[in-house]
């Protein structure tokens, strides 16, 4: 209990102010998430309530930030597009339902299976998609379209340089609102975009009708909400966790990230997940406790109580300008010098995984798509064995068994030897099982056959135990 | 003469020379202590984490930029310790050196990351106007 007291009111007064922050910067996210997933502002922004003050109680990360996410906004265009919100809200109960079962599976653990390859082609294919979905508000836009977009980005990197404390995102937006209000340019606004209604969230249960055809509609994008809401909350838990030095329980934050969205689903709120660029924020705004997140959700929803008539009038541009530096922010801008230094194979993954998530808009896919061709890399580098030869010593390098045996015979069938007698060095191989040793007895036979004796060097200890204990000596005898 | 020389590391060719001039600086008295002290830059850790293939490889990562400079010491026989912090650069060397009794601060010039010295100004710049005790800045 202590420990849980800590992780509320360990840091208080940094906490609050530090959910402040975010809160302002949260704001113009989730309407631009909203407005990306084609539902009304409100759905994001009480999704982003719900989810924040949920998980500030649930979830296994202190000082982590959840709300409505870019990652999960694009997943869910085509379902609002083709069933309309009511499935979206019963899309997103249900992916809290397979989070929960994750977490209760200890899925988490199975994260680090995913390669970075593939990581860094998630960020960066959820950076290119929300840029993209952001250019609809200003190509072949008028000139003040493009004044007031290019104005935003130029205000967030500049403000920094004058104000600390407050984001400048919000800044910018506050600034360039009043301009729009007071010149009386004709730009889209938040409000045509849909609408803004100051009052709470309500408990209710989605329109739908509950049959196996509903099921199978939301089932697939409820799958990949899932998928996408943990690799992203745990590669951000993963950042927290080393920007704090402290360790979080990944599996509880799973299960947490569950219990937010079907709390979320039935109060109106699109899913989501942790967002890295918030999460960021928060901490290094001095948050390190759960009163943050707590502090973050509340504080949005009293905003858009108080301010909603404004929040309306920002201008489309100005959002949208905000998106953009989103954007770079998420971009990872070291995989270009990764493309030129890493493996050739690592380099494939991550372009597939960012080609397959381009082609298909969804993220979900693309992480699958590159663990599977991954994996196919690495059991195709596994299980393969290289002998070369010096002398009559023939040296065997990688792991040998069931999957390996097969290079190594074959090595051992095509080179002819004139050699009365060889020997085949183990120093940097390791023999893992049955089929390695049957492959073992088959060479030395095989070379019997031909006159030539074989000698075996330099097998590792727990080798030879296996040898004993399957055929009752070692071969090196 | 000194008696605990803050060194400010960061794994750059500029910090290494620090390093050498902390060293013969450390030479002159047996009971100096030396401190390597080495910021993870908050503003990095998202890339970091993204580019590291698990805790442990990043712990290598970035203990391994620090090994050629604990060497030097070492092989001087000069009592040293490692302290790695969470934040920015300037303000967390600045919060060592005057919250620890450091007596002389050595830092390289310029470190890694030109670009953002070009807008924010240097850190060895902050850290040497900042510091309460003698700073020697090293080219």
């Amino acid at each position: 209990m202590d420990n849980l007291r800590e992780q509320w009111f360990g840091n208080i007064r940094a906490d609050v102010l530090a959910g402040l922050v975010v809160a302002l910067a949260l704001i113009p996210e989730a309407i631009a998430f909203s407005i990306l997933a084609g539902v009304d502002p409100m759905v994001g922004l009480y999704a982003s309530f719900v989810i924040a003050v949920t998980i500030s109680f649930v979830g296994g990360r202190p000082a982590m930030i959840s709300a409505a996410t870019g990652a999960m906004a694009l997943v869910i265009v085509s379902l609002v597009k083709d069933h309309g919100l009511q499935y979206l809200l019963a899309a997103t109960i249900l992916t809290g339902i397979i989070q929960i079962i994750f977490g209760a599976l200890k899925i988490a653990r199975l994260m680090k299976f995913i390669p970075n390859a593939v990581m860094i082609g998630f960020v960066n294919s959820l950076a290119i998609l929300v840029f993209i979905a952001q250019t609809p508000h200003f190509i072949g836009g008028n000139l003040m379209t493009w004044l007031f977009l290019l104005g935003t980005i130029a205000l967030i990197y500049l403000i920094p340089l004058f104000i600390k404390g407050i984001p400048a995102p919000l800044i910018a937006v506050v600034i360039l609102t009043i301009v729009a209000i007071y010149s009386g340019f004709n730009l889209n606004t938040v409000g045509d975009m849909g609408t803004i209604t100051q009052s709470l969230p309500s408990f209710f249960i989605p329109d739908i009708p509950f049959t196996f055809e509903t099921l199978m509609i939301i089932l697939p994008y409820s799958l990949a909400l899932a998928v996408v809401g943990l690799v992203e909350s745990l590669l951000t838990a993963s950042i927290l966790d080393d920007m704090t030095t402290s360790e979080s329980d990944k599996n509880k934050e799973a299960r947490g990230q569950g219990i937010a969205n079907v709390i979320n689903g039935f109060f109106g709120g699109m899913a989501g997940c942790a967002m890295i660029g918030q999460s960021v924020i928060n901490v290094k705004s001095g948050a390190r406790g759960r009163l943050s997140t707590f502090v973050a959700g509340v504080f949005l929803m009293f905003l858009i109580l108080v301010l909603g008539d404004y929040v309306v009038q920002i201008p489309m541009p100005v959002l949208a300008g905000v998106m953009v530096v989103v954007c770079i922010t998420q971009f990872d801008w070291h995989s270009f010098k990764y493309a030129t230094t890493a493996p050739k194979k690592d380099v494939f993954v991550m372009l597939l995984t960012i080609g397959v998530v381009l082609y298909t808009h969804n993220l979900a896919l693309g992480v699958v798509a590159g663990i599977v061709v991954s994996a196919l890399f690495f059991v195709n580098e596994i299980s393969r064995v290289s002998v070369s030869q010096q002398g009559t010593t023939y040296f065997v390098k990688g792991q040998l068994f069931f999957a390996s045996t097969e290079s190594f015979m074959n090595y051992f069938k095509s080179i002819s030897m004139e050699q009365p007698s060889i020997q085949i060095d183990f120093t940097q191989c390791k023999v893992w099982d049955d089929s390695a040793i049957g492959a073992l007895m088959k060479v030395k036979d095989q070379l019997k056959a031909n006159n030539i004796t074989v000698t075996f060097l330099n097998i590792d200890e727990s080798s030879k135990q296996l040898m004993k204990k399957l055929t009752g000596s070692t071969l090196t005898d | 003469m000194y008696q605990h020389i803050l060194l400010a590391a960061d794994g750059s060719e500029n910090s290494l020379r620090a390093a050498k001039e902390a060293v013969k600086i450390a030479k002159i008295n047996a009971e100096t202590m030396v401190t390597i002290i080495f910021v993870i830059d908050m503003v990095k850790v998202k890339t970091e984490v993204l580019h590291a293939s698990s805790n442990e490889g990043l712990y290598m990562e970035r203990r391994q930029k620090i090994v050629p400079i604990e060497q030097l010491f070492q092989d001087e026989q000069i009592k040293c310790q490692v302290e790695m912090i969470h934040g920015s650069p300037g303000p967390e060397i600045i919060k060592y050196a005057n919250t620890q009794n450091v007596d002389l601060v050595v830092i390289g010039s310029r470190g890694l990351n030109s670009l953002q010295e070009m807008v924010l100004g240097s850190v060895s710049h902050k850290v040497m106007k900042r510091v309460q005790c003698p700073a020697m800045i090293v080219k």
